[in-house]
């Protein structure tokens, strides 16, 4: 019982992840007709925003101290960021130590810019393409991003690790009146709450605010939007961008879980594309709610006990639930009639 | 890089050989002009160097290519000569192999097992590569060196580290300098008694391909024996990123020691992960909770930060060593790159070395000839103490390293202590163990 409990808690972060990249992709899909697959791709830059800041925290400039050698038994050089030098050392160390929370702030406007530049420049001209041209082109606009990042990261995973505070975990089996454990890290119990806030926020916002109004008749019927006078464009660009932040926000958060590579955008991405179609194409709450099941499915299929029943479930179960909900539902979980139904 | 130099005495050597070629008898020329693949005909030599350039193990790739560069740059008579000058061998003089210019084509493996054959491919078949060497996962060095077994040229495997590449997929072209899964189960086991005790508990996660098969039978097998049990043996998909839920049971299982027989992302990913779930904090059988990395790369260490600290694992060579070969290697590498060289670039700088030193024993660029000389072949001053290339399976047998992640770094590059240095007869194994057992070396291919 404690172990499916473990798994449930385990199920929600990974979840928390396809939720947020797949109520990113939805969103594009709902309001441009887009299938976006470089989505993924945004994911993995908002990580790197996080390790770029870190970086930019950690720039230094070197002083020669003659009692050290360095392993060519030169002379070796001292490194000292510059932010402890110019705020002091404790708050330069606090900024550093903060680095990857501090992200959030530098990411959000610069993956607006980047959802802006990726619409404007690329994407745009694909609307009246059919969706096989659309999947190309994003796909190998995913390749080239990531390519980029490589060369200029390298290939290598980076370590972003989150504040000090929330190292450690939390034990949830004394809370729960277990006589086991049942730890959970500190930051994983972050994110997932920090996923269900950029949730709410979208949801709040496409519901309560005019722009949000707009944008929903948009997705129900851009013509007749369009018709009333109003430059639905405009306001879908301006939704790429928000769905790219959300991608981005996502991956920010995500860096310390698991240290940055270039790929790690590819290795989410086609799951979420699962999770979209399982949710049902087009459906903002379909989305996040097949992103927190699968999620739990798949952490519970690696389980010893289930893997020794069926081996290899672990890798192939988001799949076979899939065919089965597409099977019995095939719009989806929460689809709606007449999306991708020509 | 053509020499165009046109000398009269060169012409005169040219004409006469030429000559004496035009004078044997036809089945003689026949015979000699096709002795093997790409035999060197001009006053150059070309090596492949077939490395990961893009892919998860790019950075080892590029680690390995600038260590190719500086032994081609020794070979060829430029820098300070590296290990050239500790080297046991004094066949190399600094004036190219056999005297020919030594060049070299490169490839992208990818780290895929069917792109580094297509690449190791081109090189033999279109830029007359004589020799294919590198390359940084098992399932890589498998298929190439099953490769250059067919297409009759040698291949001096870069990093791989699965009991395979030396045990059942042996090849009489092949040749391996970098330790085994075996070996790194052999030389860790003692240290582990010795810190940990002989009443542990372990519980291994498993990368699901050829490497973690054999390196989770190694140290099972080598930490049963020494009455530990072993709880659970988990294997994970190689495609794994998020290794919490493969973590998570490790709590309540009874285990108070976790094995990762990862490497690479997978490794910085479940060590990570690991740490993060606070099993270093655990106390569990009222014992610390104990995580043992069984191959460690300093390159991957840096991607795991913070977590390796006190973590024991083994490493094929470090640049922290203090013999004279070592410290020759890390300052020809470190002048000219500003950091030290990781175990991939020792290691293929070595086996670069060999091989040029090989030929010019025996005289010739032929791989039969080669492996002769290769075989059962005893050196030293390459950083690894003495070696011995075992003539039964073509591994090489040195001592091994048992290393630590460093409690307090000094530098980015200090992260790994070593702990102690495995003498070799510790680690040595007979050719028909039966974790190698299974597939024959066959006989060496020339090829043409």
């Amino acid at each position: 019982m404690d172990a499916i409990l473990l798994q449930i808690l385990n199920g929600l972060d990974k979840g928390s992840a396809y939720a947020l990249i797949a109520l990113g992709l939805t969103l594009i899909f709902g309001t441009l007709g887009v299938v976006n697959f470089a989505h993924g791709a945004l994911f993995m830059v908002g990580a790197f925003v996080a390790v770029t800041v870190q970086r930019l925290f950690n720039w230094s400039f070197e002083t020669v101290d003659p009692t050290k050698t360095d392993f060519l038994g030169n002379p070796a050089k001292v490194k000292t960021p510059y932010v402890e030098s110019w705020f002091g050392p404790e708050v330069g160390a606090a900024m550093i130590d903060w680095s990857v929370p501090l992200a959030i702030l530098f990411a959000i406007p610069i993956m607006i810019v980047v959802g802006f530049v990726m619409e404007r420049g690329l994407i745009k001209h694909f609307y009246k393409r059919p969706h096989a041209d659309q999947i190309l082109v994003t796909f190998g606009l995913a390749i080239v991003v990531q390519e980029i990042v490589k060369a200029y990261y390298g290939a290598n995973p980076i370590p972003t690790p989150a504040p000090d505070v929330f190292k450690g975990s939390f034990d949830f089996g004394p809370l729960l009146g277990l006589d086991t454990s049942l730890a959970y890290p500190y930051w994983r119990l972050v994110y997932f709450g920090f996923s269900a806030a950029i949730i709410g926020a979208v949801f709040a916002f496409l519901q309560f605010t005019t722009f949000g109004l707009v944008v929903r008749a948009g997705m129900a019927d851009r013509e007749t939007v369009g018709l009333l006078g109003i430059n639905i464009d405009k306001k879908f660009t301006i939704m790429f961008g928000i769905a790219a932040a959300v991608a981005g926000l996502a991956g920010v958060m995500y860096a310390p879980i698991n240290s940055p590579n270039y790929h790690m955008g590819m290795d989410f991405l086609v799951l979420s594309f699962v999770v979209v179609v399982v949710g049902g194409m087009g459906s903002l709450p379909g989305a996040v709610l097949a992103g927190f099941m699968l999620g739990i499915l798949e952490s519970i299929a690696s389980m010893n006990v289930i893997k020794e029943l069926i081996p290899g479930i672990d890798q192939i179960i988001i799949y076979v639930v899939a065919i089965l909900i597409l099977l019995t539902r095939p719009r989806g979980l929460m689809g709606r009639k007449g999306v991708m139904e020509d | 890089m053509s020499n165009s130099n046109f000398t009269r005495r060169g012409m005169l050597k040219t004409s006469a050989i030429a000559g004496a070629g035009f004078a044997a008898p036809t089945i003689f020329t026949a015979s000699s002009a096709a002795a093997y693949t790409n035999e060197p005909t001009g006053s150059s030599v070309t090596l492949g160097f077939n490395v990961p350039q893009s892919g998860p193990y790019a950075d080892e790739g590029a680690d390995e290519l600038r260590a190719y560069e500086l032994a081609v740059e020794h070979l060829n008579g430029g820098g300070d000569g590296g290990m050239m000058n500790t080297f046991s061998s004094k066949e190399l003089t600094g004036n190219g192999i056999l005297g020919k210019k030594v060049e070299y084509v490169t490839g992208d493996t990818q780290t895929k097992s069917d792109a580094a054959r297509a690449s190791a491919k081109s090189m033999i078949e279109k830029d007359g590569a004589v020799m294919i060497t590198g390359g940084s996962s098992s399932g890589v060095a498998i298929a190439v060196q099953g490769l250059c077994q067919e297409a009759g040229v040698i291949f001096m495997a870069g990093l791989t580290h699965s009991n395979d590449t030396t045990g059942k997929d042996k090849k009489a072209n092949g040749f391996r300098h970098f330790f085994n899964g075996y070996m790194s189960a052999a030389a860790l086991a003692p240290v582990l008694e010795a810190r940990y005790g002989n009443d542990r508990n372990a519980y291994h996660l498993t990368a699901d391909y050829t490497w973690g098969w054999t390196q989770e039978e190694s140290i099972a097998a080598a930490t049963e024996a020494m009455g530990w049990n072993t709880v659970n043996k988990v294997r994970t998909p190689l495609a794994s990123t998020d290794f919490s839920s493969y973590i998570a049971p490790v709590l309540n299982s009874g285990a108070d020691v976790l094995v990762l027989n990862h490497y690479g992302g997978n490794m910085v990913n479940s060590l990570t992960n690991a740490v993060q779930f606070g099993l270093r904090e655990k106390v569990i059988n009222n014992k610390n909770f104990e995580i043992v990395v069984p191959l460690f790369s300093r390159l991957m260490a840096r991607g795991a930060g913070e977590n390796v600290k006190g973590i024991l694992g083994s490493t094929n060579w470090h640049w922290s060593l203090q013999d004279e070969a070592s410290k020759a290697f890390v300052k020809s590498f470190g002048t000219k790159y500003g950091f030290p060289p990781s175990q991939a670039a020792h290691t293929v700088y070595c086996q670069t070395l060999l091989y040029a030193d090989a030929a010019q024993r025996a005289g010739t660029f032929n791989p039969c000839g080669i492996a002769e000389a290769l075989e059962g072949y005893e050196f030293d001053g390459l950083g690894n103490g003495k070696t011995l290339y075992r003539a039964d399976d073509h591994q090489c047998f040195k001592d091994v390293l048992v290393v630590r992640g460093k409690e307090n770094p000094t530098s980015e590059f200090d992260l790994l202590e070593v702990v102690e240095v495995t003498p070799v007869d510790q680690v040595m194994y007979a050719p028909d163990h039966p974790m190698f057992a299974g597939g024959a070396l066959g006989t060496c291919n020339p090829g043409a």
